[in-house]
């Protein structure tokens, strides 16, 4: 009888957790939306009522479609679903159209959608094993692990008031990660590749698929030591693992192909011509670059040393996505940056090739190649930590190392997105979901590994808790300066700088972390 | 206490459910000429800012008692000024006598949202969590489930947070709740101060003074009248009298003034009910228009002696065997009572009978949250005036799955956790094949779900009859009305068998 009632506890509490966020979304339904909102309205629009052959080439909206084939025929699926609420939201020159129909449907298709994402949190506890603590659920890595994915607050106001559809994308990332744990490379990789089609975001992630597939999956073997054994290369899982790539990518690009389309494509997926930082700098080493330049300009133009009449008046604050020139350091190029993002992301994958730690080395390479690229990228979104928040969070409930990098970056990560939502109504929400997400990670995990050391040492404590006097200062101290009017942009220069630091920490610890660690084979004889 | 970050994210996470549904709309808004209870509230921020406190309850030049003239005690007037004080500081226009009327604003309306989350956070919130932490025998973990299935009662939520009564609900029954903490912990002083003010705050909260009295009173008894038992007595006496006095000071300079806020606060020349309300006068003038054919003093005499009648048992019985289990039984019942027969009913008043029932979630998890879940029903039609249909029926879902995961209430319907072992007991001393009782309260609970579900769904999708524009809202209230009147009877059968019951337990021990 005992067991039934713990059976049948297991199981509730999961669907309990998904269910409440589900609720929790639907609250969310009348607060402020971005512009992406019409982003994905313009899409629903072209994708429904022009051919195939002219979704690339629409232009009547700004928001052109600039998401893989995939995404495109995700939002023609949708739309057939649309014009049962409004038909109205499916004209392409209904610009700024918005109606109370249109508002809910769009809402409920990134709820609707969201499914895969529990799912796929589902399939993630499964094969998680984290450090087992207490017996109380509460202190079970499984249940802190699904509160962290499943209530994740950037999830919750990216895509449930920022709105995006970033939850059923992360879904398939995370499922295809469990497929890997699950040692179903196939289904992992097919995952993968049609994830790719849906947003080529992650294309920044593919070298950790590529690397650990060729290397665990492609050679069957290791010599005792770890390292690779040459001959028991299996020439039929690479080339089956070629296949299902060729096969999904012929599917997504083929028809575009066909119609001699694919150099228009491929303008539109990468926009080079946009500038490094986006309107407001995402915290990484590029807010960091150009904060310093700007306080040698300063410095500079104190000191004389520097000539006013040849700084260039383009303010990297102003709010327009657009070309900058840096003042004091050289300026840097799409080029620069894509070659930063490679020197960053090549010590992860070499170690991922010779020390082979199984799915939880290819995690932690899949987060940094993450975090590099959020790190160095050209025209890098503060969104896009996400990326490397969500499969964090699978490594966070296994040791306490992980734990404390993963609630520093987590910490900073989300509290970079706080511009993200800037209407007064939104201030509470956002900081009462902060403080319950980051109140709940710390607290579950310090309970989680309380016979370990500490997670934070003073420093990172000092620079955690410095967060709520930023906080304090930009939002309710700032507005009511004399400063508003001159310097406009010095709390969005705060927060992003200040996050920078964190974000640039974490990244620096993970990386020392993976580097330092011990390949399987030595830690297996201690 | 090393769970007290789940309490903490159990707040937060009242708190963000409090702030979404107040993103919502309120009632009245953009209806001229009379607007709704937003505009009343703003109105009375309007009236004790601008005019001196001699006049706040007469009709005059600057106060037109037609428009939603103050009618609730001095403590809501004067938190009313407190927060004009503050409207006044950030913009003067929202309160500028006369010229403020039907004044809405984004701005402004996030202000008022503002200060109902503040009363809330300062009274109600730490007064639940109070509770919770006080609550004995039962581990944190429930505890802390306790705390979120009170919090997120979604009745109160919606009143407050999305049609925004008049009155902070969460204000007086924080204190009513403040008062419940003082008396069961044998703070007896505190505790009738707590809910003096409450009083002071809403005249309704005299639905539960009746429990108060009895409980107090039985207290005395027992530590008897001669000794300890007379002492408290007059120090209750001289606590409940000095707090009156306090809050009513400024209206005892004349005789006039006190006797014209006792007309405001209790409108007897008003009728029997309002509106469409779940009690027994409204549901029964469906067959028979009560209120045409007796006579008003009639009808108020009858009312008197329904309620009367309907709480004699359960207040004495308190008075003679005063427990604070017992205590908050007897609060549910006397409110409920007072609920279906009194005079002059709101259908918001039910919210004071759900504070006592989420009291007892713990006692009697399945019937608690079945009522819980009636009472939010029974202001359907009211939410449905206010656009308010998607956050009820998500709070709703959202109380009733976290209800269903923290008790696990549908495995607590057996004889012993209904409370009702003592009761079939002795019923089975003349009916011996009495042993069905669960099973019926099962099938009733089905019943009673589908039902509001049902209903629900034809009041959203259906247009009512045009000969019958009310059809729903009635059969809304004759539904609630039966729900309640049920529960009357069980409440007050746990009341009467429960002595037996804590004999039986004190045997075994």
């Amino acid at each position: 009888m005992a067991a039934v009632g713990v059976a049948t506890g297991g199981g509730n509490w999961f669907s309990a957790l998904a269910l409440g966020v589900t609720l929790l979304k639907c609250l969310l339904i009348p607060t402020y939306h971005s512009t992406d909102f019409e982003v994905h309205r313009n899409w629903l629009a072209i994708t429904h009522s022009l051919p195939i052959s002219q979704w690339y080439y629409e232009a009547t909206s700004e928001w052109t479609l600039d998401y893989p084939p995939f995404f495109a025929w995700f939002e023609y699926a949708l739309s057939h679903v649309a014009k049962y609420f409004d038909q109205e939201m499916l004209n392409v020159r209904n610009l700024n159209y918005s109606s109370s129909r249109t508002l809910l449907f769009q809402r409920f298709s990134v709820i609707f959608t969201d499914t895969l994402f529990v799912y796929a949190v589902h399939e993630c506890c499964k094969c998680i094993d984290g450090k087992k603590a207490g017996k109380e659920l509460t202190e079970k890595p499984k249940f802190i692990l699904s509160v962290l994915l499943l209530w994740n607050f950037g999830l919750l106001i990216v895509d449930h008031i920022h709105f995006q559809y970033n939850g059923f994308l992360s879904g398939l990332m995370l499922l295809s990660i469990a497929r890997l744990f699950q040692k179903r490379h196939m289904e992992g990789a097919f995952l993968f590749a049609v994830l790719l089609h849906f947003k080529h975001i992650y294309l920044y992630v593919a070298p950790a698929y590529g690397v650990y597939l060729l290397r665990s999956y492609c050679f069957t073997a290791n010599k005792p030591d770890g390292s690779i054994r040459w001959n028991s290369f299996s020439f039929l899982r690479l080339i089956s693992l070629g296949l299902i790539v060729f096969l999904v990518s012929a599917l997504s690009l083929g028809p575009f192909l066909a119609l001699n389309q694919l150099p228009q494509v491929f303008s539109r997926l990468f926009p080079f011509k946009r500038g490094l930082c986006h309107a407001y700098w995402a915290p990484n080493f590029w807010a960091l670059y150009s904060a310093l330049d700007k306080m040698l300009s300063i410095i500079g133009l104190e000191l004389k040393l520097l000539d006013p009449s040849k700084i260039p008046k383009a303010s990297m604050t102003s709010g327009l996505v657009q070309q900058f020139q840096h003042t004091v350091l050289p300026s840097v190029t799409p080029l620069a940056t894509l070659i930063c993002t490679l020197i960053a992301i090549l010590p992860s994958i070499f170690c991922l090739w010779f020390k082979p730690q199984g799915p939880r080395g290819f995690l932690r390479c899949l987060i940094l190649c993450a975090l590099s690229s959020f790190m160095f990228g050209w025209h890098v979104h503060e969104k896009a930590i996400l990326l490397a928040v969500l499969p964090m969070s699978l490594l966070s409930v296994g040791k306490a190392g992980d734990a404390s990098m993963f609630l520093i970056l987590t910490t900073t990560g989300h509290y970079s997105l706080f511009p993200l939502l800037f209407t007064a109504p939104e201030l509470p929400i956002k900081i009462l979901l902060m403080l319950l997400f980051t109140i709940y990670s710390i607290s579950s995990l310090k309970t989680l590994f309380r016979k370990e050391k500490p997670l934070f040492n003073w420093m990172e404590t000092f620079y955690l808790l410095g967060l709520g006097p930023l906080e304090v200062f930009c939002e309710f101290v700032f507005p009511f300066t004399s400063w508003k009017l001159k310097y406009p942009f010095i709390p969005l220069l705060l927060t992003s700088v200040y996050c920078a630091v964190g974000i640039t920490y974490a990244w620096f610890k993970l990386y020392v972390s993976v580097l330092t660690d011990p390949p399987v084979g030595k830690t297996k004889k201690q | 206490m090393e769970k007290c970050y789940l309490m903490t994210a159990v707040v937060l996470l009242g708190l963000t459910v409090r702030w979404t549904v107040s993103l919502n709309s309120y009632s009245g808004a953009g209806k001229p000429p009379m607007f709704g209870d937003y505009e009343a509230q703003r109105h009375w921020q309007e009236i004790t800012i601008n005019l001196p406190i001699k006049q706040w309850y007469f009709n005059g030049s600057d106060n037109n008692l037609q428009y939603w003239g103050l009618d609730y005690p001095p403590l809501t007037a004067y938190h009313s000024l407190l927060c004009a004080y503050v409207a006044k500081f950030i913009n003067p226009d929202w309160i500028a006598l006369h010229t403020s009327r039907g004044y809405e604003s984004q701005a402004h309306k996030l202000f008022m949202r503002a200060t109902v989350l503040i009363a809330d956070l300062l009274i109600y919130i730490p007064a639940v969590v109070l509770y919770c932490c006080c609550l004995k025998e039962i581990s944190t973990k429930k505890k802390i489930a306790n705390a979120l299935c009170i919090l997120l009662y979604p009745g109160l939520i919606l009143i407050d947070y999305g049609h925004f009564q008049n009155i902070y609900n969460s204000v007086s029954l924080g204190f009513a709740l403040w008062g419940v903490l003082g008396v069961s912990y044998d703070w007896d002083l505190l505790g009738s101060l707590a809910f003096c003010l409450a009083i002071n705050y809403k005249q309704m909260e005299l639905y539960h003074s009746l429990p108060f009295f009895c409980f107090l009173l039985g207290k005395c008894f027992k530590k008897g009248l001669k000794g300890k038992g007379f002492v408290l007595l007059i120090k209750l006496a001289c606590t409940v009298v000095a707090s009156f006095i306090l809050c009513w000071l400024p209206f005892f300079t004349e005789r006039e003034q006190t006797l014209q806020v006792l007309r405001r606060l209790f409108p007897v020349d008003r009728g029997l009910f309002e509106d469409k309300v779940a009690n027994i006068w409204c549901t029964f003038s469906v067959f028979l228009k009560i209120r045409d054919i007796l006579p008003h003093h009639i009808q108020i005499m009858i009312s008197f002696c329904f309620t009367f009648l309907s709480l004699l048992p359960a207040c004495v019985k308190l008075t003679l065997h005063p427990t604070p289990k017992g205590f908050k039984f007897t609060l549910v019942s006397c409110a409920l009572s007072f609920f279906l027969f009194s005079f002059q009913v709101h259908e918001k008043s039910i919210l004071l009978v759900s504070l006592p029932v989420c009291l007892v979630l713990r006692e009697v998890p399945f019937m608690s949250t079945w009522f819980l879940l009636v009472s939010t029903f029974s202001m359907l039609p009211l939410l449905l005036k206010d656009e308010l249909l998607m956050p009820s029926v998500v709070t709703v879902m959202a109380f009733f799955i976290a209800c269903a995961t923290s008790f696990s209430i549908f495995e607590k319907t057996s004889e012993e956790e209904l409370q009702l072992k003592s009761f079939s007991i002795s019923v089975r001393k003349y009916f011996p094949c009495f042993t069905f009782l669960p099973r019926i309260i099962q099938h009733l609970f089905l019943i009673s779900v589908i039902t509001m579900v049902l209903l629900t769904l034809m009041t959203v999708t259906l247009d009512p009859p045009q000969k019958l524009p009310d059809l729903f809202s009635v059969l809304v209230c004759f539904v609630s009305c039966l729900n309640f009147l049920f529960f009357l009877v069980y409440f007050n059968i746990i009341i009467m068998w429960d002595s037996k019951n804590g004999r039986n337990q004190k045997k075994v021990n």
